[in-house]
């Protein structure tokens, strides 16, 4: 559906040239969420926009739909936009229009008549969940709302592609929830490929099936998200992959632990799918010679299955410790001794 | 002065009313004009600045050259030098009509930079999701651009307006014609002070009416 081949942007800036994407090679699926993660001028910013025209790359190609959009100008650019919607992080919405007008919009710039276009907009906001607000001005949403309408406006020429532009990064935590629900739900029942930049890993864990990381304008680190979570490579992954396993207190925890504790080992388990279902602890303790004290877990839903990380901390004899962590290894769980570093 | 009869008895109320008609023409053409000469001229000074859909320097450079000019002349200054154009439009220096082009020329590209301040208040996001949906220049301006600025717009031409009520005295001190020729000719000159009175107490309460019918549009308008 979307093919970046060799791209790269250059800028010029005051002090000399700003390489803002380098050397990007991407193939998104159709009906695929594709995440794309990094810090502010990571370059992502630029990327996305590269795929809808509003920035032409400076080489390499951009092809979406079937259509070469680092190459086309003019009316075939607009025709094409049509079908590569975008919704942004500050909602964007024209202010002097009601939720409605705001909607039918893009269906004015598409040429779709007046009585066709209220079916539409009647149908897109149902679709997104705003009855009862068709004539309210975005000025008496919420942020949630705003972003529904963003949503719905985004959808109402039947685009084959969404560009989300850090859609949830200016929503509390319950309201990114329910739109990342609803961007699934758009996903699952219009099979819209859709393409997302944030910096937020739980965005990616929620509802992206690949992820791409970007660091200094280039790509670092590519792969399902559940093998990224499992194993992250890069430094900055590890980062990212941390925000959701890792409650920020949990290093502070560890540190505690360790001034504490200066027998046994504090060990991170590392569940992927099924794994996490078995009785692992349990066995533990039957089977070993050990003492076991849990001292914090989580397990993360993502789109291709459970995530998980537990910290314990087991003592007893060094010969025990060393059998038991050779009997978590057995069974495909992922584990980490943790030292104070 | 003889003022043995009461009030304002130099005021010739016909005279008056007449004056009165001639102020509100002149402004309300003047309003009408610039207003939509100080858009086009707004809108190009916006669309042509650098990073905007038509960012051309050379054009900019000339066109702001062109406003600041015409915005730095002293409006008395500015009848002056017009006569020659005004002579040829309306072979006369004399009448409400001859007013029009000092008017207007005075008044637009004034206005002009506050359509252009207006119009740079638009989040540049909102402009740009117009561009992603894949909409022409001509919509972007006619159904973005402008309804979002309306506000900016209509504040701005309201003060403009009261701005023009006021030009429309000194031009009628040489001879427009209007509430400010009636206070110079009959007031000032013949030391009758009510006429001069009445005709600036006229002209507050355009003033007055002109800014109130502003702010009630601009607050219409203004869903923000």
């Amino acid at each position: 559906m979307i093919s970046i081949k060799n791209v790269r942007k250059i800028f010029p800036s005051k002090h000399g040239l700003l390489i803002a994407v380098d050397e990007v090679n991407l193939e998104i699926k159709k009906g695929e969420i594709f995440g794309i993660i990094g810090y502010s001028g990571a370059g992502k910013s630029t990327l996305i926009r590269m795929l809808n025209g509003l920035e032409i790359p400076t080489d390499g190609s951009v092809t979406v739909a079937g259509r070469e959009i680092s190459k086309i100008k003019g009316s075939e650019l607009r025709q094409a936009r049509q079908e590569i919607s975008m919704i942004f992080q500050h909602f964007n919405l024209l202010w002097s229009r009601t939720v409605s007008e705001n909607i039918a919009f893009p269906l004015e710039i598409a040429g779709v008549k007046a009585p066709e276009r209220k079916k539409r907009v009647a149908e897109l906001i149902q679709l997104v969940g705003l009855e009862g607000r068709e004539d309210a001005y975005p000025s008496q949403l919420s942020g949630g709302q705003k972003q529904r309408v963003g949503i719905a406006r985004a959808l109402a020429n039947n685009p084959k592609v969404l560009l989300c532009d850090e859609a949830t990064s200016a929503l509390d935590p319950q309201t990114t929830d329910s739109i990342l629900d609803l961007l699934v739900d758009i996903n699952k029942k219009l099979g819209l490929t859709i393409v997302l930049i944030t910096h937020e890993m739980h965005v990616i864990r929620k509802i992206c099936h690949r992820v791409a990381v970007m660091e200094n304008g280039r790509i670092v680190e590519l792969g399902q998200v559940l093998d990224v979570f499992k194993n992250p490579n890069q430094p900055i992954t590890k980062r990212f992959v941390q925000q959701v396993t890792e409650p920020e207190e949990t290093k502070e925890t560890i540190e505690h632990l360790l001034e504490r504790y200066h027998s046994g080992s504090i060990v991170k388990l590392t569940f992927i799918g099924d794994s996490a279902e078995q009785p692992l602890i349990t066995h533990l303790i039957r089977h070993h010679h050990v003492t076991v004290n849990i001292l914090q877990g989580k397990i993360s839903q993502t789109q291709s299955g459970s995530y998980g990380t537990l910290f314990i901390h087991i003592d007893g004899d060094q010969a025990e410790i060393s059998k038991a962590i050779e009997y978590i290894r057995s069974q495909k769980v992922g584990v980490e001794v943790v030292t104070g570093e | 002065m003889n003022n043995q009869e009461g009030y304002f008895q130099n005021v010739d109320w016909s005279a008056m009313w007449q004056a009165t008609l001639e102020t509100l023409y002149m402004t309300g053409i003047s309003v009408l004009i610039t207003f939509v000469l100080g858009i086009i001229l707004g809108m190009l000074l916006f669309l042509t600045s650098p990073g905007n859909l038509w960012a051309n320097k050379p054009i900019n450079l000339v066109i702001s050259a062109i406003v600041n000019i015409f915005r730095s002349i002293p409006f008395i200054i500015l009848i002056v030098l017009l006569i020659p154009l005004t002579m040829l439009i309306f072979q006369t220096m004399i009448g409400e009509n001859a007013a029009l082009p000092a008017l207007i020329i005075g008044s637009a590209p004034f206005y002009a930079r506050m359509v252009e301040i207006g119009l740079r208040e638009i989040d540049k996001g909102v402009i740009e999701a117009a561009k992603s949906m894949g909409a022409t220049t001509r919509t972007i301006i006619w159904k973005v651009l402008l309804p979002e600025s309306m506000p900016a717009l209509v504040s701005g031409i309201t003060v403009t307006a009261i701005a023009l009520v006021s030009y429309t005295a000194m031009a009628g001190v040489i001879g427009a014609g209007g509430l400010g020729n009636l206070a110079y000719l009959q007031g000032f000159q013949r030391g009758n002070n009510d006429v001069t009175l009445v005709a600036t107490i006229i002209i507050l309460v355009i003033v007055f009416a002109i800014q109130f019918i502003g702010d009630f549009i601009t607050s219409k308008l203004d869903k923000r």
